[in-house]
């Protein structure tokens, strides 16, 4: 029997599988924790934290699509302060690695969240959402804009010192998604997580109004697979030594290993736990198997091995 | 927050599928767990099979649970075809085996005095009071139960569910079964006249907030299962929220798939329900 390295990094952040939850997907992790030990994945990425308690967007609040669903949550959260008292401590315990999720309507919330993050033991790394589509203003979705994005990161970084590695999560939304994933790299990011949400809408052909309380939605699950394999595939190129969290309708290991392959370091899944609380469980077993079955003996030799160069040319 | 820590998610066949009017009752076999389910429980189920465009599972009350020695313990649903998600589901037969996650949500709380109640379904909504009203009688409580539609044949009441009540009048809109009128209508006298101490119900949202407007008028306890459109059904996408009053006075967006289905009627904000808090 062949033996298998399934570890990945992060920065200075070492994770013994490359699975983890897409923030937004696990609530506090509780709510998971008793279909599975949290430990036994790479990692619980929380839920994005804003400042302050946030109630989030009326109902109703999703609507499922074919392969896929549209969410309109909004950030509903506990605060970070109600957050770091009850929910990172719950994690710990349970030995999970914790990747702290934070979200700002500005860019001085970002660092005031980080600031709050510093010295806080057992999170293994931040992830900079900058990229959530249901906030009240698309305009505020920083991840649109390149110099927004940079100001966001290069606070972030500079209220958290070299520690803490920070990843960043972009959105599919925008034209040259390499620009900003280079520019945040710049500005001090040591990671990036790929892909947000598509911005999407239903109309319900009954009431004839958008069906969603907040009118558009996320769309996330298998039906965005192809655009986040594409995302990862295409700032792996451009930036083959950043780590990237690979994420977008995973549901299965083998569309796990297609993401590794397209360049990612590691895996994120949301949607296929929606519908299946075990999938983080399965998902990571396959994609084992499905490595050892293609002769490698590391998770990393296979990260990115879709670009590798066509043979005699 | 109050997880149901008794819920598993298991492989469990089909041991029975029949349309009844215009419903369908199935029973699926969910062995040992069957102990563990409440009334006003709820079970998750994968919908649509293998290669399914539809990646959600379909939350579905719990209509009631039993254990025989021949099949061991089972759970029996009664859906309504109307989705793509619960059409697909009506349309499998014995033997099929389904994903299911259960026992999911609150239960019913159950008066520890023997009171008397009164059970409110509106349409299928009805069906987890069968259940419910079984355990009532059998800790002494006199239960009455109202059922109402829009129409007779969406009406369920199975011949056996009246065993467990004193009482059980039928309410429909256009008066093709029972009474003309809504379900709503009596319950005001029915508290007076029996001395009602707890409302349980179950149905559209507009039927439950009527009857906490009735209830908080009277003073009566509250108990009612919601039903707000689920992702997940355990918790982790927060979609199937509700505005609920805290103790504190404040409101806040609860899961009704965790902090319910079974919630204190009283404290839900119906008129805020798809409003921006």
């Amino acid at each position: 029997m062949s033996t298998l390295d399934f570890s990945t990094t992060i920065g200075n952040a070492w994770f013994p599988a490359p699975t983890f939850t897409a923030s937004g997907c696990a609530s506090s992790g509780r709510e998971l924790a008793q279909f599975f030990p949290l430990r036994e994945m790479g990692g619980v990425v929380t839920k994005s934290v804003m400042s302050k308690v946030r109630p989030g967007r009326p109902t109703p609040r999703m609507a499922e699509t074919p392969s896929g669903m549209l969410n309109s949550i909004g950030l509903q959260g506990p605060g970070i302060d109600a957050f770091l008292a009850k929910d990172v401590p719950y994690l710990v315990e349970q030995k999970a690695r914790v990747i702290v999720s934070i979200a700002g309507e500005t860019v001085e919330e970002y660092s005031t969240l980080a600031r709050k993050l510093r010295a806080v033991s057992g999170i293994s790394a931040i992830e900079v959402n900058i990229s959530c589509p249901n906030v009240e203003s698309r305009g505020q979705v920083f991840a649109t804009d390149l110099e927004t994005s940079k100001r966001v990161i290069d606070g972030v970084r500079r209220t958290i010192g070299g520690e803490l590695p920070i990843i960043a999560k972009l959105s599919p939304d925008v034209t040259d998604l390499v620009s900003i994933a280079r520019g945040v790299v710049d500005a001090g990011a040591d990671g990036l997580a790929l892909i947000n949400t598509v911005l999407g809408m239903v109309i319900n052909v009954d009431t004839m109004r958008p069906h969603l309380g907040g009118k558009t939605g996320g769309l996330s699950g298998p039906a965005i697979r192809p655009i986040a394999v594409r995302a990862v595939y295409q700032v792996h190129a451009a930036l083959p030594n950043t780590p990237i969290i690979g994420m977008g309708g995973i549901s299965s290991g083998k569309d796990a290993l297609e993401m590794i392959l397209a360049g990612a370091s590691g895996v994120s899944i949301g949607t296929a736990s929606f519908g299946n609380p075990t999938a983080i469980m399965s998902i990571q077993n396959e994609l084992k198997q499905l490595l050892l079955d293609r002769g490698f003996t590391s998770l990393k030799q296979a990260v990115g091995y879709a670009h590798r160069p066509i043979e005699g040319e | 927050m109050q997880i149901n820590k008794a819920a598993k998610q298991l492989l469990a066949p089909i041991v029975s599928n029949k349309k009844v009017g215009q419903y369908h009752q199935i029973i699926i076999n969910i062995g040992d767990v069957a102990a563990s389910c409440k009334p006003g429980n709820f079970v998750a189920i994968s919908v649509g099979g293998e290669s399914s465009r539809m990646v959600l599972r379909r939350a579905f009350a719990i209509s009631r649970v039993s254990t025989s020695a021949a099949v061991g313990g089972t759970m029996e649903l009664i859906v309504a075809p109307h989705g793509q998600g619960s059409k697909w589901l009506c349309a499998q037969g014995e033997g099929v085996v389904l994903d299911v996650v259960a026992p999911l949500g609150t239960a019913f709380g159950i008066p520890t005095e023997p009171v008397p109640v009164l059970l409110v379904g509106g349409g299928y909504g009805s069906a987890p009071l069968f259940g419910l009203a079984e355990l009532l009688n059998s800790r002494g409580c006199r239960v009455d139960m109202l059922l109402g539609a829009s129409t007779g044949t969406k009406i369920y009441a199975p011949m056996e569910g009246k065993r467990a009540v004193n009482s059980m009048r039928i309410y429909t809109e256009d008066g093709s079964m029972g009474t003309a009128g809504r379900v709503t209508d009596p319950i005001p006298e029915i508290i007076k006249d029996l001395d009602i101490a707890v409302i349980y119900s179950c149905g559209p949202m507009p039927m439950l907030a009527a009857i906490t407007k009735i209830t908080k008028e009277f003073d009566v306890v509250h108990q009612c299962a919601v039903e707000e459109s689920m992702a997940c059904g355990i918790g982790i996408c927060m979609t199937c929220v509700l505005p609920v009053e805290n103790e504190d006075g404040t409101v806040s967006m609860l899961r009704s798939c965790i902090d319910g289905p079974v919630m204190d009627g009283s404290r839900v904000q119906w008129s805020e329900v798809g409003k921006q808090l």
